[in-house]
């Protein structure tokens, strides 16, 4: 068994065009590294490798938590789970820090 | 070119006035590959701010997931500027990360006259389009 991730539309050019893909983890980390073995830059949109924590502009899910409720990166994951990938929908007439790196 | 139905287009105008002086977001979904919008859902905006908003994630996602089950896709995605013009600014483009979508933006900056205009934002280019209301 493994864990699905679902893959949103913006990022399946890494994917080779898939919606969903798996991948082997027990923690969102380690996912995003075994995903990113097969799939070379996905991680990157994900993760801010400098700070090592999730871009603040992306969204992700286990089955229907918020991973921002769940530890973040640290995430428990378990074969079956559901990993959903969203892209913030987000902007406004100011200017927004942190907004660079999307 | 967006073509979109009156009574939508009413609606997104009258989400963006009721939450006047904040911002006003949300979706209209259509057939995945349709280019229609034909089913309009107002969004909360978590961020309740007159400069920002930002789709809440729980509903995000069950609203998302509601479009797939549907076989749909965000045809257009709407936002309200409030005091400033229907143009998006320098926060809203390299956020725009849902290349199918038409982006709509509305200005209440003028009560009596609302702006309303569409955008493709491919790769963080903006290129206006034409808006017909049928």
């Amino acid at each position: 068994m493994a864990v699905q991730v679902r893959v949103p539309t913006i990022l399946r050019s890494y994917t080779g065009g898939s919606k969903v893909v798996e991948g082997v983890g027990d923690t969102l980390a380690a996912l995003f590294i075994d995903i990113d073995s097969h799939f070379p830059g996905l991680r990157g949109r994900l993760v801010s490798e400098d700070a090592g924590e999730l871009h603040r502009f992306v969204n992700i899910y286990v089955n229907d938590e918020d991973v921002r409720f769940l530890g973040g990166l640290d995430a428990k994951i378990s074969d079956g789970d559901t990993v959903t990938i969203l892209p913030a929908v987000a902007g406004g007439s100011a200017m927004m820090p942190a907004t660079a790196g999307i | 070119m967006l073509r979109i139905d009156r009574a939508i287009y009413e609606a997104i105008i009258a989400h963006a006035r009721r939450d006047h002086p904040d911002e006003a977001c949300g979706i209209v979904a259509g057939p995945a590959g349709s280019d229609r919008p034909e089913r309009f859902v107002a969004m909360e905006n978590a961020e309740r701010s007159p400069t920002f908003y930002r789709f809440d994630a729980m509903e995000h996602l069950r609203v998302w997931n509601d479009m797939e089950e549907r076989d749909e896709e965000p045809v257009v995605i709407y936002h309200s500027h409030t005091a400033t013009e229907a143009y998006p600014s320098r926060t809203d483009i390299p956020l725009a990360q849902e290349p199918g979508a038409h982006y709509v933006l509305a200005s209440t900056r003028d009560p009596e006259k609302i702006e309303f205009r569409s955008y493709r934002i491919i790769d963080a280019v903006v290129t206006e389009e034409p808006v017909e209301i049928v």
